[in-house]
């Protein structure tokens, strides 16, 4: 099989793992002369997107796709049909070589079915990386999946080597994942992902007793984009809830620098036991609007969601949902709130409340302004006071509000 | 009216100089045209002169970013610096007078670099107006709303995005073989942004060899500097790679049919830059194709499965042989759902040491760290823990450490996690472990740190102070020891009081101590 064949293969089969940053590593480039690539500082690169609307930032291959695992909702499952190929160590760092040097990619994403045992696969995928950096001294970017099982030294050697290590979670909620995939262990997969935290952890401590002290040796390094998971979404009954209450726990036990949401997507060769029908990806979208509420806006995993529901609204994005339930807390005036309470207005973002704070203290926000501060006018204006506008009572009280961001009833058709 | 030219489009110093005159020569901005050498002026009026206008006279002009509201690290280095070359400037820039003074935001500065990237030709003029009215405004910068601001940072945004797109869209390819093979790429950036993006390229491809060919300007890498040569046509870059081909084959595999968001990726990837990515042929043809292949998949029925192609043994951890009993516990503990607290928590934390240890540690639950790493009190307690031990005469190696409560009971915050006290139905439900472990080891003294593993130990709620400092004599014949749990120590606000703490902590543990050389002796 030539390496084309097997790339088809190999990256059709790596395709429903959502995460393909490149962000949040350290800074390296290749000044030196030694050696190939760097990496950005801040964000990443998404050096094209494909029409599912994903980046692509990374090769984002598995070194097999032959697994003794039989997890239902996986298109690499032991008694799935797919054909199977396997990629050696040298194909691999080839490739990614040669795809860097035309600039195509950030870097490496790698994976792989367990093969062998789980010391064999992680130790494999483990040679790849190694090869990369210390022969090639390759110095762009290396996710690498950790194998739950995986022996420590094996976990510490693939921290060495990658930027990011990843454990997929897979499912919300443990007896799902019992069902859907016999041979894997929630507990398993949080202890490793516990050991990753304590590496993480003890290569911070160690890299700020250096700065204090810049005359020692440098510590050890450890996968600088720290680690992160997956949750499919939609493949079992796990409610939103449910699912933010998994994240909150996740981010907060291993420091996680992101949860990736990935609805559960059709695939070929199905399992019975599986929904035929794809979740609605706005699910997924929702989700990570709330993430985003959890992680930026001060939002606890406990208050997103309607308690009555269990389950985020389609129709708008959550902030709004949220703020329609709390409407005592509105209208709120943009030009004395607090910080806290400026995130919490619909239509807000980030960036938009720094700019708000910055310019109040010199001039006034008044209506006008808002499209300048790149605000939704008819997300905000039902939520806010400005000097030259405020909000009839009887809109914040009335039942309609709500309705006046419900999307508009649609012909049935197809979206052209 | 004031005509300055300027070198080229990017030429921010003649932009910097030619404004700092005028400002402080008192040209208001309607009375200033700027065009670029080479472009034909159009739409201005003809020369006029301002009064005072002559040779352009730096020396005195003291056109310093000291700005008022900028700390002093914000400065930027927009200051006058008599040693750069002197901008093209056409005669009529006006002198300025020599007395007058002003600051400028280093944001300012920031903002001026970028945007002056802006292909827009009316730029220049759009800098001069916001310099003008910084003279008397220098907090307009903070201004988000003022629509000379807005209108500049929008500019600017579109250059860190056209910069952007330009480092990921991009695209080498290949002339010659390595190790001797060239990389030349052809790109159409929508601003003057080259020079800014070219470092980008130089510090990621240090050991290539490589050329960026636009219409407007190309950079080039030898290995060692960055080189910039006049535009060209794209006929001049070469036109097929042997590796895109392949590249093409993971466009198409990567993409997944059963989740189409065209709008996503065209937000990202507009078609501007589409005529340059020779992945870009293949949206057409993928998109029309989804829809078919994914209805396909879900009518297709399941297929008979394989049968799995399981080649080695199943995965079994060996268990360690000696200690068995202790071993089993261990084991069994694993999987304790006797309460709700597992589920949270990472693993159970079982207690550690020796099978037979003459003591044994009892604390409260086990804490972030302790849970993270399976092993109880080696987290901040466990430190002071084991200096207590140390200064006590006490070996830890010999006691057996465990806590009242195995799981870490917690609420997630943000990025930490909150311990919470275990309530009076967990430390029961929790309790069997502690009673199975006595029961094994057998230990003749036991410690109970903390309120929670002074209730599990002695079976009722005990008050520490009140009962520590001897031993408390059970039924079972094993003595007790109740003392305050380590933790304690540390949240002690008041460094007096730290330390009297710590000192009555360590005299407990000597009590433990004496009972251990006593039983020793005996």
């Amino acid at each position: 099989m030539d390496v084309q064949r097997k790339l088809a293969i190999l990256a059709d089969a790596a395709k429903y793992d959502a995460s393909c940053a490149s962000s949040g590593t350290e800074k390296r480039d290749s000044r030196d002369g030694k050696g190939l690539g760097s990496t950005a500082p801040g964000m990443g690169i998404c050096h094209s997107y494909a029409p599912d609307g994903r980046c692509i930032s990374l090769l984002k291959v598995l070194l097999t796709n032959a697994c003794n695992y039989d997890c239902l909702y996986c298109v690499n499952r032991a008694s799935s049909n797919v054909p199977r190929a396997r990629f050696t160590v040298d194909e691999v760092v080839q490739l990614t070589l040669d795809f860097y040097r035309r600039n195509y990619i950030e870097g490496l994403f790698l994976s792989s079915g367990i093969i062998r045992s789980a010391d064999y696969t992680m130790e494999q995928v483990v040679e790849v990386a190694r090869r990369l950096r210390e022969e090639h001294h390759f110095r762009g970017y290396i996710h690498l999946k950790t194998i739950p099982e995986a022996d420590d030294a094996l976990i510490a050697k693939a921290g060495r080597y990658a930027d990011r290590l990843s454990i997929n979670i897979e499912v919300p909620e443990e007896n799902s994942l019992a069902k859907l995939a016999p041979e894997k262990d929630v507990r398993a997969i949080r202890r490793t992902m516990g050991r990753l935290r304590l590496r993480l952890d003890e290569a911070s401590e160690a890299k700020a007793e250096a700065r204090k002290q810049p005359s020692r040796a440098r510590p050890p390094r450890f996968a600088p984009a720290g680690q992160s998971t997956q949750m499919i979404v939609g493949a079992d009954s796990a409610t939103d809830q449910t699912i933010l209450d998994t994240s909150a726990n996740l981010y907060g036990s291993y420091n996680l620098k992101r949860v990736y949401y990935s609805a559960f997507s059709p695939i070929p060769d199905s399992s019975r036991a599986l929904p035929l029908q794809a979740p609605p990806l706005v699910r997924e979208h929702r989700l990570y609007q709330a993430d985003w509420l959890m992680r930026f806006y001060g939002f606890g995993a406990q208050e997103i969601i309607d308690p009555s529901v269990g389950m985020l609204s389609l129709e708008m994005d959550p902030k709004l949902a949220w703020a329609l339930r709390h409407r005592e807390r509105f209208p709120l005036d943009v030009n004395r709130a607090s910080r806290e309470d400026l995130l919490r207005v619909p239509g807000f973002g980030r960036k938009a409340v720094d700019r708000i704070i910055d310019t109040r203290r010199h001039s006034a926000i008044r209506s006008a302004d808002l499209a300048k501060l790149h605000i939704p006018r008819n997300k905000a204006l039902p939520f806010i006071v400005l000097p030259d506008h405020r909000p009839p009572t009887s809109l914040l009280d009335g039942a309609r509000l709500a309705e006046r961001f419900r999307p508009k009833a649609q012909q049935l058709g197809f979206g052209f | 009216m004031h005509h300055i030219r300027l070198d080229s489009d990017t030429d921010f110093d003649g932009w910097r100089k030619a404004a700092r005159g005028l400002v402080l020569a008192d040209v208001v901005p309607a009375d200033v045209t700027w065009t670029v050498a080479g472009d034909e002026p159009e739409l201005f009026d003809g020369p006029g002169l301002a009064p005072g206008a002559g040779a352009f006279a730096e020396a005195q002009a003291s056109f310093t970013d000291s700005a008022s509201t900028q700390s002093a690290s914000t400065q930027s280095t927009f200051s006058h610096s008599p040693s750069s070359q002197p901008a093209s400037l056409s005669d009529d820039t006006p002198s300025p007078s020599p007395t007058q003074t002003f600051n400028v935001p280093a944001r300012f500065v920031e903002l001026a670099k970028t945007a002056i990237l802006h292909r827009d030709p009316q730029r220049f003029a759009y800098l001069y107006q916001l310099l003008w009215r910084l003279r008397t405004n220098p907090e307009l910068m903070q201004v988000a709303t003022d629509p000379d601001v807005a209108r500049l940072q929008a500019m600017a945004k579109a250059i860190r995005r056209d910069e952007h797109k330009m480092h990921a869209f991009v695209r080498f390819r290949e002339i010659g073989r390595e190790p001797k093979s060239r990389y030349v790429a052809w790109f159409e950036p929508e601003h003057h942004i080259v020079e800014l993006a070219a470092p980008f390229f130089a510090r990621r491809f240090a050991d290539m060899e490589w050329s960026i060919l636009t219409p407007d300007i190309c950079a080039h890498w030898d290995g060692h500097a960055v080189a910039f040569t006049p535009g060209v046509a794209k006929s001049m870059a070469p036109s097929d790679d042997r590796l895109e081909e392949t590249w093409r084959t993971y466009y198409a595999s990567i993409f997944n049919p059963a989740r189409l968001k065209t709008k996503a990726m065209q937000a990202e990837m507009p078609k501007k830059y589409w005529r340059n990515l020779p992945e870009a042929a293949l949206i057409k043809p993928l998109i029309e194709e989804a829809e078919r292949k994914t209805s396909a998949m879900v009518a297709a029925e399941a297929t008979a499965p394989k049968k799995p192609q399981r080649q080695e043994q199943p995965m079994t951890k060996t268990t360690k042989h000696g200690a068995e009993t202790l071993a089993h516990l261990r084991e069994e503990a694993k999987d304790c759902r006797a309460c709700d607290l597992w589920k949270p928590a990472t693993q159970t934390v079982f207690g550690e040491g020796p099978q037979h240890a003459t003591v044994m540690l009892v604390g409260e639950q086990p804490g972030d760290k302790e849970d993270l790493a399976g092993k109880p009190f080696v987290g901040p307690a466990g430190q002071m823990l084991d200096r207590a031990l140390a200064e006590a005469g006490i070996d830890r190696a010999k006691t057996y450490v465990t806590n009242a409560v195995k799981h870490f009971k917690f609420v997630p915050r943000g990025k930490i996690r909150l311990h919470q006290k275990p309530n009076t139905p967990e430390i029961k439900a929790c309790r069997q472990w502690y009673e199975r472990e006595l029961a094994t080891i057998k230990p003749q003294l036991v410690v109970a740190m903390g309120a929670t593993a002074a209730q599990s130990v002695l079976g009722k709620i005990t008050p520490i102070n009140k009962n520590r400092g001897h031993l408390l004599n059970q039924a079972d014949g094993t003595q007790v020891l109740v003392t305050v749990h380590p933790s304690y120590l540390l949240r002690l606000p008041d460094e007096d009081a730290k330390a009297l703490e710590y000192k009555r902590f360590v005299d407990d543990l000597k009590i433990v101590a004496a009972h251990l050389n006593k039983a020793h002796a005996a």
